[in-house]
């Protein structure tokens, strides 16, 4: 498995990708954000694809919208929350743009390059090249470690924001930020799992380790090492089964661990509720 | 700007432009359908609008997807999939937001299905080796193949749930804007929450074979989301839904007919930029009233 080139490709930039939408994750379940990732999801589409029918680099376009898009999101909501139904006309019509740059694009060139639509919703993490796998390192390294930097005042914004802006942590401008944050990691992870499926890795592995933890500490560690044990298994499984595409079996194993997480949690849950029913 | 016409081509006389339209079966369906569709994601926009279950509805739109997807697999119609898997979600959805958790915890919830759902209708397309262009359609949606059954189809289902929402419409409202004290009034809250997730399942499914499945939510959220902005009560808004989606589709519709750009497009952009100008408009309006409150003697 590791003798192949675009299998090692693969397996780097997915750790790397792993790890920052594991952490970054975290915080999106915590804030109960996942919909805006939902949203950054689609305007990751909408970027890249329009980078397409310019003609330029389609990361530029891709890491422009998305981190633009964050921060738009943010100022739509309220106090940096952007609020559902903001989000859900505000991607419906990036969406329906898409759409428009993707008709444009499969018109211009017919000449049988009509897979580039498929490839950005649905990712191409085997077809990686090793600028891919550096520039998904570097983004994913600095990332995790912007993120790690934030940690402390961010969490104190998310849990209780009235006590936190008492205290002057400047809440609006750390949810603007990590809206950025969030758009920055949504396009890295567009490259491998596609535009439509990082909302698994951002919100599976996360919401696992919610419910196995309730430390902060310990659940932002358990939430970027599960979602790199989805990207290992998922990579595995398709490399197994070729006929498997593997950015659907990443997300499967996100999901999966998720399901498993919540069915041990509910378990023990139970056996200890029953516990203290017989004291 | 229209341009690059299909047939006779975009003229001045609107009403020659308009018997244009309607000389082709294929248009004719599409409208019929459309109009049914924006009739149906109307009403039930607004109230999942109301009851904040954006999130929930986008999801049940996503996995409409996967349903088509599995459906074409196995050789079953395309219809059985869709109203399938949604019924399906409907039922996860429905579990999730009765097991009340925190919010952050649901979303997560929400998020993993949806994920999976998208995970799954990839797989199934590529087992099926599928042409790729079915998968934009199925995607993104397509308005020249609706055959006479499937309007048929469409106004039943369409007459089902709109019976089921104003059956329910007093109650419902009740148990959304205040589920507790509905609850203590002896609403059935949770039953009435997953009728309605159902209900909202079945639109979506029906929605989706003319929008797609990524667009469905243009025509459920927008309409919705706008009428809520020009009025508080429910009756006028949810007219105004109504009226709102069926203008946005009929004008996509013809939009597109005389263009070569995709109906989705003009179908998002034309509700987007009436909710956008909606809000610049009312914005100034409810801070003059907020002031004039303030102001007022006490």
């Amino acid at each position: 498995m590791f003798a192949h080139e675009f299998m090692r490709n693969a397996l780097i930039a997915g750790t790397f990708v792993g790890l920052a939408c594991g952490l970054v994750g975290y915080f999106v379940v915590l804030r109960a954000q996942v919909f805006a990732g939902d949203a950054l999801s689609h305007v990751a589409f909408t970027g890249a694809i329009a980078a397409a029918v310019i003609g330029t680099e389609i990361r530029v376009g891709l890491y422009a919208a998305t981190i633009l898009g964050g921060i738009v999101l943010g100022l739509l909501g309220d106090r940096a929350r952007a609020d559902d139904v903001a989000i859900g006309s505000f991607f419906a019509w990036t969406l329906g743009l898409g759409v428009l740059f993707l008709s444009i694009f499969t018109t211009k060139s017919s000449a049988g390059n009509g897979t580039g639509g498929v490839r950005i919703l649905f990712g191409s993490i085997f077809g990686l090249s090793t600028t891919d796998v550096r520039l998904s390192v570097a983004l994913g390294s600095v990332a995790s470690i912007l993120l790690l930097a934030i940690a402390r005042p961010l969490l104190f914004a998310s849990l209780d924001s009235a006590v936190a802006a008492a205290r002057g942590v400047p809440i609006r401008g750390l949810g603007l930020g990590f809206l950025g944050l969030v758009g920055l990691v949504a396009a890295q992870a567009t490259q491998a799992v596609g535009a439509l499926l990082l909302l698994g890795l951002l919100s599976a592995p996360a919401g696992a380790a919610h419910r196995l933890t309730t430390n902060p500490f310990r659940g932002l560690l358990l939430s970027a090492a599960l979602a790199v044990a989805a990207v290992w298994l998922g990579l595995t499984l398709s490399y197994a089964f070729p006929t498997l595409p593997p950015s659907s079996m990443i997300v499967a194993s996100a999901v999966g661990i998720y399901v498993l997480a919540a069915a041990a949690r509910s378990a023990t849950g139970a056996s200890s509720r029953s516990w203290s029913a017989r004291r | 700007m229209v341009e690059s016409a299909v047939f006779d081509g975009l003229s001045w006389n609107l009403v020659s432009d308009v018997r244009e339209l309607f000389s082709f079966p294929f248009m004719v369906h599409a409208l019929e359908a459309g109009t049914i569709v924006a009739t149906m994601a109307g009403v039930t926009g607004w109230f999942m609008v109301i009851r904040r279950q954006t999130f929930a509805g986008h999801t049940l739109s996503i996995i409409a997807f996967p349903g088509a997807a599995a459906a074409s697999l196995v050789g079953l119609p395309i219809m059985v999939g869709y109203f399938g898997f949604c019924a399906f979600g409907a039922l996860a959805l429905a579990a999730i937001a009765g097991s009340r958790r925190s919010l952050g915890a649901e979303s997560a919830a929400i998020g993993s299905l949806q994920a999976l759902a998208l995970a799954l209708g990839f797989l199934f397309v590529s087992l099926y080796h599928g042409v790729l262009n079915s998968l934009d359609s199925l995607l993104f949606g397509t308005f020249l193949g609706i055959t006479e059954r499937q309007v048929a189809v469409l106004l039943i289902v369409a007459v089902v749930t709109i019976t089921f929402v104003a059956a329910a419409a007093r109650p419902l409202f009740f148990a959304s804007v205040d589920a507790d004290v509905a609850r203590a009034g002896g609403v059935p809250v949770k039953l009435l929450g997953f009728g309605f997730l159902l209900v909202l399942g079945l639109s979506v499914a029906e929605t989706s074979q003319i929008t797609g499945a990524l667009l469905v939510f243009a025509l459920l959220v927008t309409p919705a989301a706008t009428a809520q902005q020009l009025t508080t009560r429910p009756s006028l808004g949810v007219a105004l839904s109504i009226a709102i989606a069926l203008a946005v589709t009929w004008l996509g519709l013809a939009l597109a007919y005389f263009s070569i750009y995709p109906v989705g497009f003009y179908v998002t952009s034309l509700s987007f930029a009436l909710h956008l100008l909606v809000r610049v408009i009312r914005v100034p309006a409810v801070r003059r009233r907020a002031a004039a409150l303030a102001t007022e003697p006490a």
